[in-house]
């Protein structure tokens, strides 16, 4: 057995094993099918691919108008933004996850959470290291950021531990001092500090003390001028400072504070012990980045991060997808954390917009793929193969297409031609799509396709409509015989109020016209404009118009003008109708003749007496007029 | 426990890059994305004599697995910001499947909801308001149908418009046909066969016993039910094209005053009264004009929306001049002149002294892709859905 996705990603395999809980039927083997792509079904997930496909739009559109600074603050803005659609989808599936009773929901929804979590954190770190390109010190500060946007257990411990009585007496209020000088949230320790000192008189000097080593902390702030070098200088100063204070033994009597000196030193190992507090490497990272080194620059970002993640791991645990990730990402190896992500991550949504904007940021033009024409076409192309694998999301597709230059139109063909078209409506907007993109084949399809319907449902105004649409004369043809048998056999027209208005159109196809000629006949002759109908009747069949099966027909027609008081056919016209007629009884073989009926007979010795009768008249009338 | 994260980040990386709230126009729209094309949205009517705006809006769905007719509320549990602006979304109260794609809906009265469905079927939704729930009061299964030569059997066709008029309802489909339905009836009161040889797309009242229609090769057309015979009374019709025409609306006061939309984004305005061809043509949108809606209460005022995107204000009521100039900042914003024929009525959509007869026109959704494929306005509120899953209301249409 092999296997191969097929149109739609989905895949179907016959199996003698059923699956669980279903009744096996003897002799009838299983179909399973399975989708490629299982997050397309999610009711969540959908909001955050339409919510992102506007981002898209707009960010091709963007396209180059801005140089420089203002370009990078756009692409920084466009990266925001489908952050925040990634937050409010994790909030709503959290939303989900702790509103539903079904633990098997429950746990789905959790996961997805933590999906969305990672890819958020990701996505976080990139546009900081690759989209903003921060400078060295500046770096920092996003990384901070960074961090304490993703650790959050810590808000609702300082919030517990701040919302009862005496909060220094909470069990944890160390463990919350602690985790702000880990975030370098100097501002916030201070302010649980400033609890501690009030409630505990005989720690108070030591507070102060400390407290005041946090104020002084030089900081980097983004908008300020100072150079590097005097930020350089501050910081060695105040590490002076927080080195005296330790060694004279100031906070020898309280081991909680003498760690947080220990921590604002930079000592790996007191920031270390607090492991259980940062939770996770890359926060071990930032931390000792901020205390020890706080002028990095983005290029010995990897080394730091290296050693971070082994010190914190310790050879107790392997790295995880994630880790690698973001490993990857402090590597500046954006190829690996794409590859990376494609393989752990469970849909094409992440890798195919993230590379698209670094794609903008210009930092990977030079990668070309030994298939398909680039990394960002061909993710883009996976993951709209995807969304038109869905019976409603295809129309996000189109647009991913539209922007896939080199295979975007071929792909958008070959799946276009696959949506089930089951309203006329829906035809349209497909037919529209179409349209505007020169896809004249499959505009022809789908017109010829609607056209089939109607002709199937008897509705051959429709039909008519959808095949002038599509210029299809054949099928136009086609439907004009059957116009003509329904009024062969009935004797009247139907669908007057379409055949009445054909204008230019009537022009698609010689049967067409013969049906709007023929229909304007009839007009005439009930406005008893007899002789304009006579000469329209007989230019129908000189001209060629009529079809030749029709001729016995249009001769019939011919006999109640013949048989007028008033004199309508000229001799010459009379001659001509008589030709006519010979011709149509001379053409057929003998072998033909041998099999008309008695009828067919009848009429044509009918006809050639009126003929006649016309004939004589006319010429007599004719030559009298003349006389006169 | 290495990696704690997840769930419970709330506030600090909240909406506020919210990708439409920057777009121009934007900035007195809510919007929400609801996993699901919406095909028509409609406010709820509110009693005659009440004054405040609507609260309640109504949206079908189209093109999903499975389809839904939802209730969502407006009203002001929603906080408001820093400048008294109303900044809450809709809030959902309670939906029910529908079977097919909603292709139109209206509210028959403060309570029921009828829809016309894909399927050819008709059905009437009764709104509970007392618990939020919803619940099929009333159907008609094989409205609208093909009948197949060959066979006996008899395919359901798509039902495109529906128009109520308490207590009667109208309906038209694919199949060219016309119903005139009763509620509490169980048989169509009169049905007109192969009214149409093509298919009809929208249709509306244009008195208590005429109706509009327009179809697919450019017709429009006035049906008489006092009539027995089953012709239309009147035929209209754009010049030779033969552009289909999508949607229909007759204004609120001036009965003889109809607009239409096409295929090509043409807005039509007829004068039912005389001639066979339309007073004025006006170029709009790029692809086709799903709905166009005269405001009810406001009627210098017009609204379309269309498939390539878009959703226009059109705006007679104004000279240009004296319109203070932060009202062209939403999005494009042209001025046109409308071709009119000689006319004696004083009505702005009528009237042709080009100098004064200007209109302007509004973007209401800019940097749209996706088709809007339906409003309704009432009162200073507006409601549109989208082929992108969202939809957007605005309460403040004339602030």
């Amino acid at each position: 057995m092999c296997f191969a996705w097929g149109p739609g990603e989905m895949l179907v395999y016959e199996t003698l094993f059923p699956k669980e809980h279903a009744e096996k039927r003897p002799g009838c083997p299983n179909i399973f099918i399975v989708r490629k792509d299982q997050d397309v079904y999610s009711q969540t997930l959908r909001k955050l691919f339409n919510e992102s496909h506007g981002i898209f739009i707009g960010l091709q559109r963007s396209e180059e108008e801005l140089a420089g600074k203002s370009r990078k603050a756009q692409l920084v803005r466009v990266s925001k933004n489908y952050r925040s659609v990634i937050r409010a989808c994790m909030e709503e599936m959290h939303q989900l996850a702790i509103s539903t009773r079904d633990p098997e929901l429950h746990c789905q929804h959790s996961t997805q959470v933590s999906i969305l979590s990672a890819m958020e954190l990701i996505w976080n770190l990139c546009e900081i290291l690759f989209v903003e390109v921060a400078p060295a010190g500046h770096l920092l500060l996003h990384l901070l950021d960074w961090v304490r946007l993703h650790v959050c257990d810590v808000d609702s411990m300082v919030r517990e531990v701040l919302s009862c009585e005496y909060p220094s007496k909470h069990k944890d209020f160390w463990n919350a001092v602690d985790i702000f000088v880990l975030q370098g949230r100097m501002d916030d320790a201070r302010h649980l500090l400033s609890k501690e000192a009030s409630a505990n008189p005989t720690s108070m000097g030591m507070c102060k003390i400390l407290d005041d080593l946090m104020k002084k902390m030089p900081i980097l702030t983004i908008g300020n001028t100072q150079t590097l070098t005097e930020m350089e200088l501050k910081w060695q100063h105040w590490h002076e400072e927080c080195q005296r204070y330790l060694q004279d033994g100031t906070f020898a009597s309280n081991p909680h504070m003498e760690s947080i000196c220990k921590i604002l030193l930079g000592d790996e190992n007191a920031i270390l012990e607090k492991k259980e507090l940062m939770t996770t490497w890359y926060h071990f990272l930032v931390t000792r980045l901020v205390y020890s080194h706080p002028t990095v620059k983005p290029v010995e970002l990897r080394f730091y991060a290296q050693s971070s993640m082994d010190l914190f791991l310790g050879g107790e645990s392997s790295p995880e997808p994630l880790d690698s990730i973001l490993m990857a990402a402090f590597e500046f190896e954006i190829h690996q954390v794409i590859k990376e992500c494609s393989i752990a991550l469970s849909n094409w949504w992440f890798v195919a917009h993230l590379t698209d904007l670094l794609d903008h940021c210009k930092l990977l033009q030079s990668h070309n793929l030994y298939f398909g024409s680039n990394m960002r076409e061909f993710l883009l192309l996976e993951y709209a193969s995807g969304l038109f694998s869905h019976h409603s999301l295809w129309q996000l597709g189109v647009d991913y297409f539209d922007h896939c230059p080199e295979y975007g139109k071929v792909y958008l063909e070959l799946h276009i031609e696959r949506i089930p078209l089951n309203t006329e409506q829906k035809a349209l907007k497909v037919l529209r799509i179409c349209e505007q993109r020169q896809m004249h084949e499959q505009v022809r399809s789908i017109c010829k396709i609607m056209a089939m319907k109607a002709v199937r449902n008897n509705r051959l105004g429709s039909a008519l409509s959808w095949s002038i649409r599509a210029k299809d004369a054949a099928f136009a043809t086609l439907i004009s015989d059957r116009f003509l048998k329904d009024y062969c056999e009935r004797g009247s027209f139907s669908d007057l109020d379409l055949i009445d208005n054909l204008g230019p159109s009537m022009l698609l196809s010689d049967r067409l016209t013969f049906l709007g000629k023929y229909r304007e006949f009839h007009r005439l002759y009930g406005e008893k404009r007899f002789s304009e109908a006579a000469k329209l009747l007989l230019m129908l069949m000189t001209a060629r118009i009529a079809p030749c099966s029709f001729w016995m027909t249009l001769l019939i027609d011919a006999l109640p003008l013949l048989e007028q008081k008033e004199v309508i056919f000229s001799a010459e016209q009379t001659y001509e109708l008589m030709r006519c007629l010979e011709d149509l009884t001379a053409g057929k073989t003998d072998n033909q003749k041998f099999q008309v009926d008695d009828f067919e007979i009848t009429k044509v010795e009918i006809l050639r007496l009126a003929l006649a009768r016309n004939l004589a008249r006319a010429i007599v009338k004719e030559g009298t007029l003349e006389g006169s | 426990k290495r990696r704690g994260s997840g769930g419970s980040q709330s506030g600090r990386c909240g909406r506020s890059w919210l990708p439409f709230a920057a777009a121009g126009g934007m900035e007195d729209f809510s919007a929400k994305f609801v996993s699901q094309k919406i095909s028509k949205t409609r406010w709820r009517p509110v009693p005659a004599a009440a004054l405040q705006p609507p609260e309640l809006f109504a949206t079908g769905s189209w093109d999903n697995e499975e389809n839904k007719i939802s209730v969502w509320s407006v009203g002001d549990f929603g906080s408001l910001g820093p400048n008294g602006e109303y900044q809450g979304e809709p809030q959902l109260l309670c939906d029910i499947r529908h079977h097919g794609d909603v292709m139109d809906m209206q509210f028959f009265d403060q309570e029921r909801i009828v829809a016309a469905s894909s399927t050819g079927s008709v059905t009437i939704f009764r709104h509970h308001q007392n618990n939020q729930t919803l619940s099929v009061n009333q159907r008609w299964e094989r409205a609208h149908y093909h009948v197949d030569p060959d066979t006996p059997f008899y395919g359901g066709a798509s039902c495109t418009g529906v128009i109520c008029n308490n207590p009667e309802i109208v309906t038209v489909g694919e199949d060219g046909r016309i119903n005139l339905f009763r509620a509490d009836h169980r048989e169509a009161v009169r049905t007109i066969e192969n009214a149409d040889s093509s298919t009809l797309h929208a249709v509306t009242f244009l008195r208590t016993t005429e109706i509009l229609t327009v179809n697919s090769i450019g017709q429009l057309k006035i049906w008489d039910f006092r009539q027995q015979r089953n012709e239309p009374s009147q035929i209209f019709s754009l010049t030779g094209d033969r552009i289909p025409l999508h949607c229909v609306d007759r204004h609120p006061n001036q009965q003889h005053i109809v607009a239409t939309g096409g295929q090509d984004g043409m807005l039509s305005i007829w004068d039912v009264r005389q001639g066979s061809m339309p007073v004025s043509l006006l170029n709009a949108h790029e692809a086709e004009m799903w709905e166009v809606h005269f405001h009810p209460s406001n009627p210098d005022h017009l609204f379309t929306c269309s498939e390539d995107g878009s959703l226009w204000h059109w705006d007679t009521s104004t000279d240009v001049s004296e319109k203070p100039s932060f009202f062209h900042q939403g999005g494009r914003s042209t001025t046109l002149l409308s071709h009119t024929a000689n006319q004696s009525v004083i009505s702005a959509w009528l009237s042709n002294n080009p100098t004064k007869d200007r209109m302007e026109i509004t973007n209401l959704v800019p940097n749209q892709t996706l088709s809007v494929n339906s409003l309704d306005v009432l009162g200073p509120c507006l409601v549109c859905g989208t082929d992108a899953e969202a939809i957007y209301v605005n309460r403040h249409l004339f602030a």
